[in-house]
Protein backbone atom coordinates (compact mmCIF):
# COMPACT_ATOMS: atom_id res chain seq x y z
CA UNK A 1 0.00 0.00 0.00
CA UNK A 2 1.36 3.43 -1.18
CA UNK A 3 1.22 6.34 1.53
CA UNK A 4 0.57 9.95 -0.03
CA UNK A 5 1.12 13.76 1.65
CA UNK A 6 -0.78 16.21 -0.59
CA UNK A 7 -0.22 19.65 0.08
CA UNK A 8 -0.28 18.94 3.42
CA UNK A 9 0.03 21.95 6.55
CA UNK A 10 -0.17 21.37 10.28
CA UNK A 11 -0.63 24.18 12.98
CA UNK A 12 -0.47 23.80 16.60
CA UNK A 13 -2.09 26.18 18.92
CA UNK A 14 -0.27 26.62 22.00
CA UNK A 15 -0.62 27.21 25.32
CA UNK A 16 -0.05 30.72 25.33
CA UNK A 17 -2.60 31.24 22.30
CA UNK A 18 -0.01 31.40 19.92
CA UNK A 19 0.01 29.72 16.18
CA UNK A 20 2.60 27.54 15.42
CA UNK A 21 2.87 25.85 12.29
CA UNK A 22 4.80 22.81 12.22
CA UNK A 23 5.22 21.78 8.45
CA UNK A 24 4.08 23.45 5.46
CA UNK A 25 3.07 22.10 2.35
CA UNK A 26 4.42 18.88 2.43
CA UNK A 27 3.80 16.92 -0.52
CA UNK A 28 5.66 13.66 -1.07
CA UNK A 29 4.65 9.58 -2.07
CA UNK A 30 5.66 6.53 -0.74
CA UNK A 31 5.16 3.68 -2.91
CA UNK A 32 4.47 0.36 -2.32
CA UNK A 33 7.39 -1.75 -0.84
CA UNK A 34 9.60 1.06 -0.66
CA UNK A 35 11.77 2.14 2.45
CA UNK A 36 11.67 6.25 2.85
CA UNK A 37 13.32 8.39 5.05
CA UNK A 38 12.81 11.81 6.31
CA UNK A 39 16.05 13.51 7.85
CA UNK A 40 15.88 17.46 9.01
CA UNK A 41 16.67 19.17 11.69
CA UNK A 42 15.28 18.73 14.71
CA UNK A 43 12.01 20.25 15.64
CA UNK A 44 10.84 20.46 12.13
CA UNK A 45 7.82 18.79 12.55
CA UNK A 46 9.37 15.00 11.98
CA UNK A 47 7.00 13.60 13.92
CA UNK A 48 4.02 15.48 13.05
CA UNK A 49 4.06 13.38 9.80
CA UNK A 50 3.94 10.24 11.66
CA UNK A 51 1.13 11.24 13.59
CA UNK A 52 -1.25 12.15 11.15
CA UNK A 53 -0.43 8.92 8.92
CA UNK A 54 -1.04 7.06 12.29
CA UNK A 55 -4.39 9.33 12.60
CA UNK A 56 -3.90 10.27 15.66
CA UNK A 57 -4.49 13.93 14.16
CA UNK A 58 -5.57 15.58 11.12
CA UNK A 59 -3.77 18.05 9.03
CA UNK A 60 -5.17 21.57 8.90
CA UNK A 61 -5.06 21.71 5.17
CA UNK A 62 -4.20 18.98 2.87
CA UNK A 63 -4.80 15.06 2.80
CA UNK A 64 -3.22 12.33 4.00
CA UNK A 65 -3.66 8.91 1.49
CA UNK A 66 -3.15 5.49 2.49
CA UNK A 67 -3.89 3.74 -0.84
CA UNK A 68 -5.58 6.60 -1.82
CA UNK A 69 -8.30 6.89 0.59
CA UNK A 70 -8.06 9.68 2.99
CA UNK A 71 -6.63 8.83 6.63
CA UNK A 72 -9.19 9.70 9.09
CA UNK A 73 -8.44 8.41 12.07
CA UNK A 74 -6.63 5.56 13.82
CA UNK A 75 -6.65 2.58 10.95
CA UNK A 76 -5.54 -0.89 10.87
CA UNK A 77 -2.97 -0.14 7.75
CA UNK A 78 -0.80 1.95 9.60
CA UNK A 79 2.03 0.40 12.43
CA UNK A 80 4.21 2.90 14.76
CA UNK A 81 7.13 2.62 16.29
CA UNK A 82 9.07 5.15 18.44
CA UNK A 83 12.18 5.49 20.01
CA UNK A 84 10.97 4.48 23.36
CA UNK A 85 9.72 0.88 22.90
CA UNK A 86 6.18 1.43 24.57
CA UNK A 87 5.99 -2.04 25.86
CA UNK A 88 3.79 -2.57 28.82
CA UNK A 89 5.94 -3.35 31.80
CA UNK A 90 3.38 -5.37 33.67
CA UNK A 91 3.12 -7.80 30.72
CA UNK A 92 5.63 -10.62 29.65
CA UNK A 93 6.83 -9.83 26.13
CA UNK A 94 4.21 -12.56 24.53
CA UNK A 95 1.11 -10.68 25.92
CA UNK A 96 3.14 -7.50 24.37
CA UNK A 97 3.11 -8.54 21.13
CA UNK A 98 -0.52 -9.50 21.18
CA UNK A 99 -1.47 -5.92 22.31
CA UNK A 100 -2.27 -4.50 19.32
CA UNK A 101 -4.28 -7.93 18.13
CA UNK A 102 -6.49 -7.34 21.12
CA UNK A 103 -8.54 -4.48 20.00
CA UNK A 104 -9.78 -6.48 16.83
CA UNK A 105 -10.99 -9.08 19.01
CA UNK A 106 -8.99 -12.04 17.40
CA UNK A 107 -9.42 -15.23 19.64
CA UNK A 108 -6.45 -15.77 22.14
CA UNK A 109 -5.83 -19.00 20.60
CA UNK A 110 -4.80 -17.37 16.81
CA UNK A 111 -3.72 -14.28 18.41
CA UNK A 112 -1.44 -16.45 20.77
CA UNK A 113 0.40 -18.54 17.63
CA UNK A 114 0.63 -14.86 15.81
CA UNK A 115 2.35 -13.14 18.27
CA UNK A 116 4.66 -16.13 18.66
CA UNK A 117 5.61 -16.16 15.03
CA UNK A 118 6.58 -12.50 15.00
CA UNK A 119 8.60 -13.31 18.33
CA UNK A 120 10.09 -16.00 16.35
CA UNK A 121 10.88 -13.57 13.23
CA UNK A 122 12.84 -11.24 15.61
CA UNK A 123 14.52 -13.50 17.38
CA UNK A 124 13.37 -13.50 20.57
CA UNK A 125 12.26 -17.14 20.48
CA UNK A 126 12.54 -18.60 24.41
CA UNK A 127 11.99 -14.60 25.61
CA UNK A 128 8.07 -14.72 25.83
CA UNK A 129 7.60 -14.88 29.58
CA UNK A 130 10.23 -12.44 30.14
CA UNK A 131 9.28 -9.10 31.38
CA UNK A 132 10.20 -6.20 29.32
CA UNK A 133 12.73 -5.14 32.39
CA UNK A 134 14.41 -8.34 31.57
CA UNK A 135 15.69 -7.28 28.56
CA UNK A 136 18.58 -5.48 27.09
CA UNK A 137 17.78 -1.90 25.19
CA UNK A 138 17.82 -4.03 21.45
CA UNK A 139 15.60 -6.59 22.56
CA UNK A 140 12.69 -4.66 23.91
CA UNK A 141 13.04 -2.81 20.39
CA UNK A 142 13.09 -6.22 18.47
CA UNK A 143 9.92 -6.86 21.11
CA UNK A 144 8.30 -3.52 19.70
CA UNK A 145 9.31 -4.57 15.94
CA UNK A 146 7.16 -7.78 16.47
CA UNK A 147 4.39 -6.18 18.04
CA UNK A 148 3.84 -3.79 15.32
CA UNK A 149 4.50 -6.52 12.98
CA UNK A 150 1.94 -8.75 14.50
CA UNK A 151 -1.20 -6.38 13.46
CA UNK A 152 0.04 -7.19 9.79
CA UNK A 153 0.14 -3.23 8.80
CA UNK A 154 0.38 -1.63 5.27
CA UNK A 155 2.59 0.80 6.54
CA UNK A 156 5.68 0.62 8.77
CA UNK A 157 6.41 4.28 10.90
CA UNK A 158 9.72 4.52 12.55
CA UNK A 159 10.98 7.33 14.35
CA UNK A 160 14.00 7.46 15.65
CA UNK A 161 13.54 3.72 16.84
CA UNK A 162 17.48 3.10 16.93
CA UNK A 163 18.40 6.54 18.45
CA UNK A 164 18.43 4.95 22.30
CA UNK A 165 20.80 2.52 21.35
CA UNK A 166 24.80 1.68 22.24
CA UNK A 167 26.80 2.21 18.52
CA UNK A 168 26.82 -1.74 18.04
CA UNK A 169 23.27 -2.70 19.25
CA UNK A 170 22.38 -0.59 16.99
CA UNK A 171 23.98 -1.39 13.67
CA UNK A 172 23.30 -5.02 14.50
CA UNK A 173 19.57 -4.05 14.89
CA UNK A 174 19.53 -1.85 12.07
CA UNK A 175 20.47 -5.52 9.98
CA UNK A 176 17.99 -7.13 11.49
CA UNK A 177 15.55 -4.66 10.92
CA UNK A 178 15.86 -4.13 7.26
CA UNK A 179 15.88 -7.97 6.72
CA UNK A 180 12.71 -8.08 8.69
CA UNK A 181 10.92 -5.46 6.93
CA UNK A 182 12.45 -6.86 3.46
CA UNK A 183 11.48 -9.96 3.86
CA UNK A 184 7.81 -8.91 4.76
CA UNK A 185 7.40 -6.11 1.96
CA UNK A 186 5.94 -3.49 3.95
CA UNK A 187 5.79 -0.10 2.22
CA UNK A 188 8.10 1.87 5.59
CA UNK A 189 8.50 5.50 6.50
CA UNK A 190 11.47 6.14 8.91
CA UNK A 191 12.03 9.07 10.93
CA UNK A 192 15.56 9.64 11.96
CA UNK A 193 18.27 12.44 12.19
CA UNK A 194 21.44 9.94 12.00
CA UNK A 195 21.88 10.79 8.42
CA UNK A 196 24.15 7.52 7.90
CA UNK A 197 20.95 5.34 9.08
CA UNK A 198 19.03 7.14 6.53
CA UNK A 199 21.55 6.21 3.70
CA UNK A 200 22.06 2.53 4.85
CA UNK A 201 18.43 1.27 5.13
CA UNK A 202 16.42 3.31 2.37
CA UNK A 203 15.46 3.23 -0.78
CA UNK A 204 14.97 7.51 -0.98
CA UNK A 205 15.65 10.00 1.24
CA UNK A 206 13.23 13.20 2.23
CA UNK A 207 15.28 16.41 3.17
CA UNK A 208 13.47 18.58 5.53
CA UNK A 209 13.79 21.98 6.29
CA UNK A 210 13.26 23.77 9.88
CA UNK A 211 10.33 24.79 11.38
CA UNK A 212 8.05 25.04 9.42
CA UNK A 213 9.08 21.70 7.45
CA UNK A 214 8.85 21.61 3.88
CA UNK A 215 10.84 18.93 1.51
CA UNK A 216 13.64 20.47 0.16
CA UNK A 217 15.10 17.69 -1.95
CA UNK A 218 14.45 13.87 -2.63
CA UNK A 219 17.64 12.10 -2.86
CA UNK A 220 17.64 8.77 -4.21
CA UNK A 221 19.81 6.19 -3.17
CA UNK A 222 21.23 4.45 -5.92
CA UNK A 223 23.20 1.39 -3.67
CA UNK A 224 22.57 -2.19 -3.47
CA UNK A 225 21.49 -4.44 -0.43
CA UNK A 226 18.64 -2.34 0.97
CA UNK A 227 17.89 -5.39 3.02
CA UNK A 228 21.65 -5.25 4.49
CA UNK A 229 22.87 -1.82 6.02
CA UNK A 230 26.20 -3.75 7.00
CA UNK A 231 27.04 -4.63 3.65
CA UNK A 232 25.99 -1.09 2.43
CA UNK A 233 28.15 0.55 4.95
CA UNK A 234 31.46 -0.57 3.25
CA UNK A 235 30.80 1.02 -0.04
CA UNK A 236 32.41 4.49 -0.37
CA UNK A 237 29.15 5.91 -1.61
CA UNK A 238 27.32 5.77 1.69
CA UNK A 239 30.00 8.64 2.65
CA UNK A 240 29.12 10.90 -0.73
CA UNK A 241 25.49 10.43 0.03
CA UNK A 242 25.66 11.49 3.46
CA UNK A 243 27.72 14.46 2.27
CA UNK A 244 25.25 15.82 0.12
CA UNK A 245 22.12 15.66 2.66
CA UNK A 246 24.57 17.36 5.14
CA UNK A 247 24.94 20.28 2.36
CA UNK A 248 21.16 20.79 2.06
CA UNK A 249 20.64 20.78 5.26
CA UNK A 250 23.36 23.52 5.83
CA UNK A 251 24.68 22.80 8.87
CA UNK A 252 27.99 23.75 8.29
CA UNK A 253 26.82 27.16 8.64
CA UNK A 254 24.98 26.37 11.38
CA UNK A 255 28.60 25.30 13.29
CA UNK A 256 29.53 28.22 14.85
CA UNK B 1 10.93 -0.25 66.20
CA UNK B 2 10.76 -3.38 63.61
CA UNK B 3 7.77 -1.39 61.64
CA UNK B 4 10.95 1.52 61.00
CA UNK B 5 13.05 -1.20 59.90
CA UNK B 6 10.30 -2.47 57.34
CA UNK B 7 8.63 0.72 55.99
CA UNK B 8 11.33 2.02 53.16
CA UNK B 9 12.39 -0.50 51.33
CA UNK B 10 9.41 -2.71 52.29
CA UNK B 11 8.97 -3.54 48.82
CA UNK B 12 12.20 -4.10 47.52
CA UNK B 13 13.25 -6.55 50.49
CA UNK B 14 12.85 -9.74 48.42
CA UNK B 15 15.07 -8.37 46.23
CA UNK B 16 18.28 -7.88 49.00
CA UNK B 17 20.97 -9.57 47.82
CA UNK B 18 23.31 -9.52 50.47
CA UNK B 19 21.21 -12.00 53.22
CA UNK B 20 23.87 -12.02 55.54
CA UNK B 21 23.59 -8.50 55.93
CA UNK B 22 19.54 -8.33 56.13
CA UNK B 23 20.02 -11.50 58.70
CA UNK B 24 22.56 -9.16 60.76
CA UNK B 25 20.14 -6.32 60.56
CA UNK B 26 17.17 -8.49 61.95
CA UNK B 27 19.07 -9.76 64.75
CA UNK B 28 20.17 -6.13 65.66
CA UNK B 29 16.92 -5.40 65.32
CA UNK B 30 15.89 -8.34 67.65
CA UNK B 31 18.24 -7.20 70.15
CA UNK B 32 17.37 -3.49 70.25
CA UNK B 33 13.78 -5.05 70.85
CA UNK B 34 14.89 -6.78 73.83
CA UNK B 35 17.01 -4.25 75.33
CA UNK B 36 14.00 -1.49 75.38
CA UNK B 37 11.89 -4.48 76.96
CA UNK B 38 14.06 -5.00 79.46
CA UNK B 39 14.89 -0.88 79.88
CA UNK B 40 11.11 -0.76 80.00
CA UNK B 41 10.75 -3.21 83.11
CA UNK B 42 13.43 -1.91 85.52
CA UNK B 43 13.61 1.67 84.87
CA UNK B 44 10.27 3.02 86.19
CA UNK B 45 10.89 0.95 89.50
CA UNK B 46 14.28 2.36 89.20
CA UNK B 47 13.62 5.52 88.83
CA UNK B 48 10.88 5.40 91.37
CA UNK B 49 8.40 6.36 88.40
CA UNK B 50 4.91 5.47 89.48
CA UNK B 51 2.96 2.92 88.59
CA UNK B 52 -0.36 5.32 86.76
CA UNK B 53 2.73 7.41 85.19
CA UNK B 54 4.44 4.57 83.35
CA UNK B 55 3.39 0.94 83.95
CA UNK B 56 6.49 -1.75 83.29
CA UNK B 57 6.22 -4.43 81.13
CA UNK B 58 4.91 -7.21 83.97
CA UNK B 59 1.73 -4.19 85.11
CA UNK B 60 1.10 -4.32 81.57
CA UNK B 61 0.67 -7.88 81.12
CA UNK B 62 -0.78 -8.52 84.21
CA UNK B 63 -3.47 -5.61 82.98
CA UNK B 64 -3.37 -7.27 80.08
CA UNK B 65 -4.77 -10.62 81.79
CA UNK B 66 -7.15 -8.52 83.59
CA UNK B 67 -9.06 -7.07 80.50
CA UNK B 68 -8.81 -10.57 78.73
CA UNK B 69 -11.33 -11.53 81.27
CA UNK B 70 -13.19 -8.45 82.25
CA UNK B 71 -13.01 -5.86 79.98
CA UNK B 72 -13.56 -8.21 76.57
CA UNK B 73 -10.52 -7.02 75.22
CA UNK B 74 -10.45 -9.96 72.27
CA UNK B 75 -14.83 -8.46 71.48
CA UNK B 76 -13.24 -4.40 71.52
CA UNK B 77 -10.04 -5.18 69.36
CA UNK B 78 -12.05 -7.22 66.79
CA UNK B 79 -14.51 -4.09 66.88
CA UNK B 80 -11.78 -2.09 66.18
CA UNK B 81 -10.00 -4.39 63.73
CA UNK B 82 -13.14 -4.79 61.37
CA UNK B 83 -14.15 -0.96 61.73
CA UNK B 84 -10.58 -0.26 60.28
CA UNK B 85 -11.00 -2.90 57.58
CA UNK B 86 -14.13 -1.57 56.73
CA UNK B 87 -13.47 2.04 56.41
CA UNK B 88 -9.96 1.16 54.88
CA UNK B 89 -11.71 -0.66 52.09
CA UNK B 90 -14.55 1.88 51.45
CA UNK B 91 -12.70 4.97 52.21
CA UNK B 92 -10.08 3.19 49.59
CA UNK B 93 -12.52 2.30 47.08
CA UNK B 94 -14.44 5.75 46.48
CA UNK B 95 -11.16 7.70 46.47
CA UNK B 96 -9.54 5.24 43.80
CA UNK B 97 -12.97 5.30 41.76
CA UNK B 98 -13.14 9.22 42.45
CA UNK B 99 -9.53 9.40 41.43
CA UNK B 100 -9.84 7.26 37.98
CA UNK B 101 -13.11 9.32 36.97
CA UNK B 102 -11.52 12.99 37.52
CA UNK B 103 -8.12 11.81 35.85
CA UNK B 104 -10.42 10.53 33.03
CA UNK B 105 -12.19 14.16 32.76
CA UNK B 106 -9.63 17.20 32.71
CA UNK B 107 -12.25 19.75 33.48
CA UNK B 108 -13.62 18.26 36.14
CA UNK B 109 -10.82 17.83 37.67
CA UNK B 110 -10.24 21.18 37.31
CA UNK B 111 -14.04 22.15 38.97
CA UNK B 112 -13.40 19.88 41.62
CA UNK B 113 -9.92 20.60 42.71
CA UNK B 114 -9.87 23.19 44.45
CA UNK B 115 -12.53 21.83 47.03
CA UNK B 116 -10.50 18.41 46.78
CA UNK B 117 -7.54 20.46 48.40
CA UNK B 118 -9.78 22.48 50.67
CA UNK B 119 -11.02 18.95 52.19
CA UNK B 120 -7.78 17.57 51.68
CA UNK B 121 -6.06 20.00 54.79
CA UNK B 122 -8.98 20.10 56.59
CA UNK B 123 -8.48 17.77 59.66
CA UNK B 124 -10.73 15.19 58.76
CA UNK B 125 -10.42 13.99 62.34
CA UNK B 126 -12.37 17.41 64.08
CA UNK B 127 -15.36 15.74 61.74
CA UNK B 128 -15.85 13.24 64.66
CA UNK B 129 -17.94 15.22 66.95
CA UNK B 130 -20.05 16.60 64.20
CA UNK B 131 -20.44 12.55 62.96
CA UNK B 132 -21.88 11.81 66.56
CA UNK B 133 -24.09 15.10 66.45
CA UNK B 134 -25.97 13.75 63.31
CA UNK B 135 -25.40 10.18 63.85
CA UNK B 136 -25.09 9.38 67.34
CA UNK B 137 -23.47 7.12 69.55
CA UNK B 138 -23.01 4.18 67.09
CA UNK B 139 -20.58 2.52 64.82
CA UNK B 140 -21.44 5.40 62.13
CA UNK B 141 -19.16 8.16 62.86
CA UNK B 142 -16.21 6.41 63.53
CA UNK B 143 -16.59 4.61 60.29
CA UNK B 144 -17.14 8.00 58.33
CA UNK B 145 -14.18 9.28 60.05
CA UNK B 146 -11.89 6.52 58.87
CA UNK B 147 -13.07 6.44 55.36
CA UNK B 148 -12.65 10.16 55.38
CA UNK B 149 -9.31 10.32 55.95
CA UNK B 150 -8.50 7.03 53.94
CA UNK B 151 -10.10 8.93 50.95
CA UNK B 152 -7.68 11.52 50.34
CA UNK B 153 -4.46 10.03 50.12
CA UNK B 154 -5.98 7.32 47.41
CA UNK B 155 -7.66 10.08 45.83
CA UNK B 156 -4.37 12.34 45.11
CA UNK B 157 -1.94 9.04 44.78
CA UNK B 158 -4.63 8.25 41.85
CA UNK B 159 -4.99 11.35 40.97
CA UNK B 160 -1.34 12.48 40.39
CA UNK B 161 -0.57 8.92 38.98
CA UNK B 162 -3.88 9.58 35.87
CA UNK B 163 -2.05 12.80 35.17
CA UNK B 164 1.13 11.37 34.44
CA UNK B 165 0.51 8.27 32.52
CA UNK B 166 2.87 8.33 29.55
CA UNK B 167 0.85 9.73 26.24
CA UNK B 168 2.94 7.95 23.78
CA UNK B 169 1.74 4.38 25.33
CA UNK B 170 -2.02 5.96 25.07
CA UNK B 171 -1.43 6.98 21.62
CA UNK B 172 -0.54 3.76 20.98
CA UNK B 173 -3.17 2.41 22.44
CA UNK B 174 -4.88 4.75 20.12
CA UNK B 175 -3.22 3.96 16.92
CA UNK B 176 -4.31 0.27 17.88
CA UNK B 177 -8.19 1.14 18.12
CA UNK B 178 -8.80 0.58 21.17
CA UNK B 179 -11.55 2.09 22.63
CA UNK B 180 -11.54 4.17 25.78
CA UNK B 181 -12.62 2.11 28.12
CA UNK B 182 -9.55 -0.46 26.63
CA UNK B 183 -7.24 2.37 27.11
CA UNK B 184 -8.39 2.80 30.85
CA UNK B 185 -8.65 -0.65 31.25
CA UNK B 186 -5.27 -2.19 29.45
CA UNK B 187 -2.68 1.16 29.87
CA UNK B 188 -3.93 3.92 32.29
CA UNK B 189 -4.94 1.57 35.03
CA UNK B 190 -2.05 -0.58 35.46
CA UNK B 191 0.04 2.50 35.05
CA UNK B 192 -1.16 4.23 37.85
CA UNK B 193 -1.16 0.57 39.96
CA UNK B 194 2.15 1.62 41.76
CA UNK B 195 0.70 5.03 42.78
CA UNK B 196 -2.50 3.46 43.95
CA UNK B 197 -0.08 0.70 46.22
CA UNK B 198 1.75 3.47 47.76
CA UNK B 199 -1.93 5.27 48.46
CA UNK B 200 -3.18 2.24 50.18
CA UNK B 201 -0.44 1.93 52.12
CA UNK B 202 -0.22 5.71 53.17
CA UNK B 203 -4.33 5.06 54.07
CA UNK B 204 -3.45 1.95 55.74
CA UNK B 205 -1.66 3.96 58.32
CA UNK B 206 -4.36 6.34 58.52
CA UNK B 207 -7.31 4.09 58.85
CA UNK B 208 -6.22 3.03 62.53
CA UNK B 209 -6.33 6.58 63.66
CA UNK B 210 -9.48 7.55 61.91
CA UNK B 211 -10.81 4.27 63.79
CA UNK B 212 -9.62 5.01 66.95
CA UNK B 213 -10.61 8.77 67.09
CA UNK B 214 -13.94 7.83 66.04
CA UNK B 215 -14.13 5.68 69.52
CA UNK B 216 -12.25 7.89 71.94
CA UNK B 217 -15.19 10.66 70.73
CA UNK B 218 -17.88 8.90 71.16
CA UNK B 219 -17.89 5.20 71.58
CA UNK B 220 -18.83 2.24 73.80
CA UNK B 221 -16.50 -0.44 72.08
CA UNK B 222 -13.28 -0.99 70.55
CA UNK B 223 -9.28 0.08 71.79
CA UNK B 224 -10.12 3.82 71.01
CA UNK B 225 -13.41 3.63 74.05
CA UNK B 226 -10.54 1.06 76.09
CA UNK B 227 -7.76 4.17 76.35
CA UNK B 228 -10.60 7.17 77.15
CA UNK B 229 -12.35 4.44 79.86
CA UNK B 230 -8.28 3.90 81.12
CA UNK B 231 -7.35 7.43 81.45
CA UNK B 232 -10.37 8.44 83.01
CA UNK B 233 -9.56 5.19 85.82
CA UNK B 234 -5.94 6.41 85.44
CA UNK B 235 -5.01 2.91 84.77
CA UNK B 236 -1.86 4.07 82.56
CA UNK B 237 -1.22 0.13 81.59
CA UNK B 238 -4.39 -0.78 80.08
CA UNK B 239 -3.82 2.56 78.09
CA UNK B 240 -0.53 1.16 77.00
CA UNK B 241 -2.05 -1.97 76.07
CA UNK B 242 -4.61 -0.64 73.48
CA UNK B 243 -2.14 1.44 71.75
CA UNK B 244 -0.02 -1.58 71.32
CA UNK B 245 -2.96 -3.43 70.08
CA UNK B 246 -3.71 -0.54 67.64
CA UNK B 247 -0.35 -0.25 66.33
CA UNK B 248 -0.46 -4.34 65.30
CA UNK B 249 -3.67 -3.90 63.86
CA UNK B 250 -2.06 -1.06 61.58
CA UNK B 251 1.14 -3.24 61.07
CA UNK B 252 -0.77 -5.80 59.62
CA UNK B 253 -3.09 -4.10 57.79
CA UNK B 254 0.39 -2.52 56.23
CA UNK B 255 2.25 -5.55 56.01
CA UNK B 256 -0.70 -7.47 54.33
CA UNK B 257 -0.63 -4.15 51.78
CA UNK B 258 2.94 -4.82 51.41
CA UNK B 259 2.78 -8.36 50.26
CA UNK B 260 0.13 -7.70 47.96
CA UNK B 261 2.28 -4.55 46.90
CA UNK B 262 5.06 -7.18 46.17
CA UNK B 263 3.22 -9.38 44.14
CA UNK B 264 1.29 -7.16 41.99
CA UNK B 265 4.46 -5.37 40.90
CA UNK B 266 6.76 -8.26 40.58
CA UNK B 267 7.39 -6.81 36.63
CA UNK B 268 9.03 -3.90 38.49
CA UNK B 269 12.83 -3.75 37.56
CA UNK B 270 14.24 -4.27 41.94
CA UNK B 271 16.71 -1.87 43.23
CA UNK B 272 19.42 -3.73 44.60
CA UNK B 273 20.96 -1.93 47.33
Amino acid sequence: MALEFRGVTKQFTTNSGAVLTAIRDVTFKVNEGEFVSVVGPSGCGKSTLLSMTAGLYQPTTGEVLVSDQPVTGPNDHVGFMLQKDLLLPWRNIVKNIEFGLEARGAAPGPRRERAMAELKRCHLAGFENHYPYQLSGGMRQRAALARTLAIDPEIILLDEPFSALDAQTKLLLQDSFAATIAESGKTTLLITHDLSEAVLMSDRILVLSERPGTVLTEIKVELPHRAHPLKRRVMPEVGEYAGQIFRHLKLEEKAI
Amino acid sequence: MSSATATAPAVNAAATTRPRESRAALYASLGLLALLLVAWQILPTALAVPKYIIPTLSDCLVEFGRMWTSESLLANTASTALYTILGFAIGSALGAALGYLLGMSEFWEKVLSPYILALQIAPKVAFAPLFIMWFGYNAMPKLLVTVLIVFFPVLVNVLQAMRTVDRDLVNLARAYNLSRFQIFLKVEMPSTLPNLMAGLRIASTLAVIGVTVGELVGGNTGLGFLISYGGGQANAAMVFNAIILLTVIGFLLYSALVRAETRLLHYLPKAQF
